[in-house]
């Protein structure tokens, strides 16, 4: 079986790698993962982004440059003071489209921290006690499952209105079952191993047992699932602001920036072209880092 | 086999249960006042405290929601408080709009993403294939509503060749199935080349090559059909999911479907219509799901066999 040892990057040639060497497990993850050209890619979109958003006060200020509104100055085209033009109330787009990956990415993540931690719990214990626990908490998210996410968010949002701790709330309510499904089944596959029975054995306490063995060991979809549900959250995240059910104006948002350029982009398509390139960048980074951990976390799946 | 279906359908049931409850709830917990919002900022006293009792809103909200269960189970899911039209009649008058588009988008997937997910795994690390995953990978990342601006700028605004916003004829239906088309067919193309190749290191591909089969009858008679299962399956699970995602697609070419109806109708706090929105929408997607469970039972014998011993 050579083909399996083949690698992406490696285009047809047999795997060279020496697995005998003795390496710690994270060791070789972060291996693969650096011999995985995308994934390296993805990375580093991530890290500017994340650059972008953590100094965005330095690069420029957000009350000046991302929200107060100077008439005088709209609807510029991209030039040296105004590096991607201006709105129609004169706001530079590079300031908001800067200070907007800050609010993506902290909804982003708070979103999936809220609903791992929420899901995970829900999804430990199904998993770990089967039976009627298990039974009584899957059927009611089959039932959350039942509602399409983004018509829950919405009525979610719609019935408590906007602003960012609401959207925060609809969008983690709408990603808690995917992640206790995802959860549950990584826990049931390490369930019945044999050191889980010996430190049952041991007299060790359920709650030990699963934060400490049972997690540990069926983490590896955990973190996939997080970086690839990251995505699709700051997708909806963006598509919530563009139908006016998301972040309040005049907060940079990038989806309700293009809501805004909208009328303009006639003219004016720099106001729609570059939050969209903004909001892609993120998805693509985020998708092609989730695709390279599932790849170097389990090489057996990997085409 | 008819067991089956039976018992899938009583299984709808509870979850349906599940969710008028979870949206009734959150409809009548939230903030804002809905008999406010039928009768402006300033009502009359009177007239407020008689549309309340009409709308049966002074009541506790466990009898409101038996109430309206009650009548639902007799097929009465009441009027828009805010048109006044029985709910259904406005439903079933928008379906049509948003099942075009999510037909049309289907379609229009799976003719662009089976193809192109057949010819990467054949010739697996070509150039075709590997231009093939860097644009699926670029198209998968990019938000529907953007790549409609951008459809919309090009082909209504500049080349002027297609209406951007309505939906009286075929034509206003092109850039939105191609718009929802294009981001899951990306995700299509990346599915079907993975299952391909899981199926062309089988051993009856191996046996068809031995036996001197041509590459074209090992490709498009062994391989594809199996492979191809799988993916059917993505296929119609994903057809519930779109039909409750056309909503930010509806309202970026304003057509008049689901959902902005179900957009219009949270906005404006009217119980009646986001409930039966939402039970439609789900109810269909539940339908659409047994559908395609039964239809891959047929095809696939292993399956069916499965059934028919439960």
């Amino acid at each position: 079986m050579t083909t399996k040892n083949v690698d992406k990057t490696g285009v047809g040639k047999p795997d060279s790698r020496d697995y005998t060497k003795k390496r710690s497990q994270l060791k070789l993850i972060m291996y693969r993962f650096s011999k995985n050209r995308l994934a390296v890619l993805g990375l580093c979109i991530l890290c500017v982004l994340a650059l972008c958003a953590i100094f965005a006060d330095v690069i420029a200020d957000y009350q000046t440059m991302a929200i107060k509104q100077n008439i005088m100055n709209k609807l510029q085209p991209p030039s040296a003071e105004h590096w991607l033009g201006t709105d129609q109330y004169g706001r530079d787009i590079f300031a908001r489209i800067i200070h907007g990956a800050r609010i993506s990415l902290t909804m982003g993540i708070g979103t999936v921290l809220t609903s791992l931690t929420i899901g995970s719990i829900f999804g430990a214990l199904a998993g770990y006690y089967g039976g009627k626990v298990d039974n009584i908490i899957m059927r009611i998210m089959d039932v959350f499952l039942a509602i399409p996410n983004m018509l829950m968010a919405v009525t979610i949002v719609g019935a408590l209105g906007g602003g960012l701790v609401n959207l925060l709330i609809a969008m983690s309510i709408s990603s808690i079952p995917r992640f206790s499904r995802v959860i549950r089944s990584s826990i049931l596959s390490v369930r019945d191993m044999d050191y889980i029975e010996a430190a049952r054995a041991c007299g060790t306490k359920d709650s030990r047992i699963i934060y400490k063995h049972v997690l540990p060991n069926a983490i590896g979809p955990i973190i996939v699932n997080a970086t690839l549900s990251l995505a699709n959250t700051i997708l909806s995240i963006s598509g919530m602001s563009f139908i006016g059910l998301g972040i309040e104006k005049p907060m940079p948002e990038w989806g309700s920036m293009l809501s805004e350029g909208r009328a303009q982009m006639r003219y004016h398509p720099n106001l729609v072209i570059f939050p969209g390139i903004a909001i892609a960048l993120a998805v693509l980074g985020l998708n092609l880092v989730g695709d390279g951990l599932r790849d170097a976390l389990d090489p057996k799946l990997k085409n | 086999m008819a067991r089956y279906v039976f018992k899938r359908i009583l299984m709808m049931i509870p979850v349906l249960l599940g969710i008028s409850f979870i949206i009734f709830a959150i409809l009548s917990f939230s903030p804002g006042d809905p008999v406010m919002m039928m009768l402006g900022d300033n009502p009359d006293p009177q007239a407020y405290a008689e549309l309340t009792r009409e709308l049966g809103l002074d009541k506790p909200f466990f009898v409101q929601y038996f109430n309206y269960i009650a009548s639902a189970l007799k097929g009465n899911f009441g009027k828009s408080w805010i048109t006044k039209i029985p709910v259904f009649d406005e439903i079933l008058a928008r379906f049509p709009t948003t099942f075009y588009i999510t037909v049309g988008a289907i379609c229009l997937k799976v003719l662009i993403g089976v193809p192109i997910g057949v010819i990467s795994a054949v010739k697996q690390y070509s150039i075709v294939d590997n231009v093939g995953m860097v644009l699926t990978l670029i198209f998968a990342s990019m938000p529907t509503f953007w790549l409609g601006l951008i459809l919309i700028l090009v082909f209504s605004l500049y080349l002027g060749v297609l209406p951007a916003v309505g939906a009286e004829s075929w034509q206003n239906f092109v850039l939105p199935c191609v718009t929802l088309a294009i981001g899951s067919a990306a995700t299509l193309v990346r599915m079907t080349r993975s299952t391909m190749l899981e199926v062309i290191r089988q051993d009856y591909i191996r046996t068809a090559r031995a036996k001197g089969a041509s590459e074209r009858v090992v490709i498009y008679k062994h391989a594809l059909r199996n492979a191809l299962l799988p993916v059917i399956t993505i296929v119609g699970l994903n057809f519930g999911v779109m039909l409750g995602g056309t909503m930010v697609i509806e309202s970026l070419f304003a057509m008049p479907g689901l959902g902005t109806n179900t957009i219009t109708a949270i906005r404006m706090k009217d119980r009646p219509m986001v409930m039966a929105s939402v039970l439609y929408v789900a109810f269909l997607a539940g339908v659409i799901n047994l559908l395609v469970d039964l239809a891959y039972a047929y095809v696939d014998p292993r399956v069916k066999a499965q059934y028919l011993r439960k």
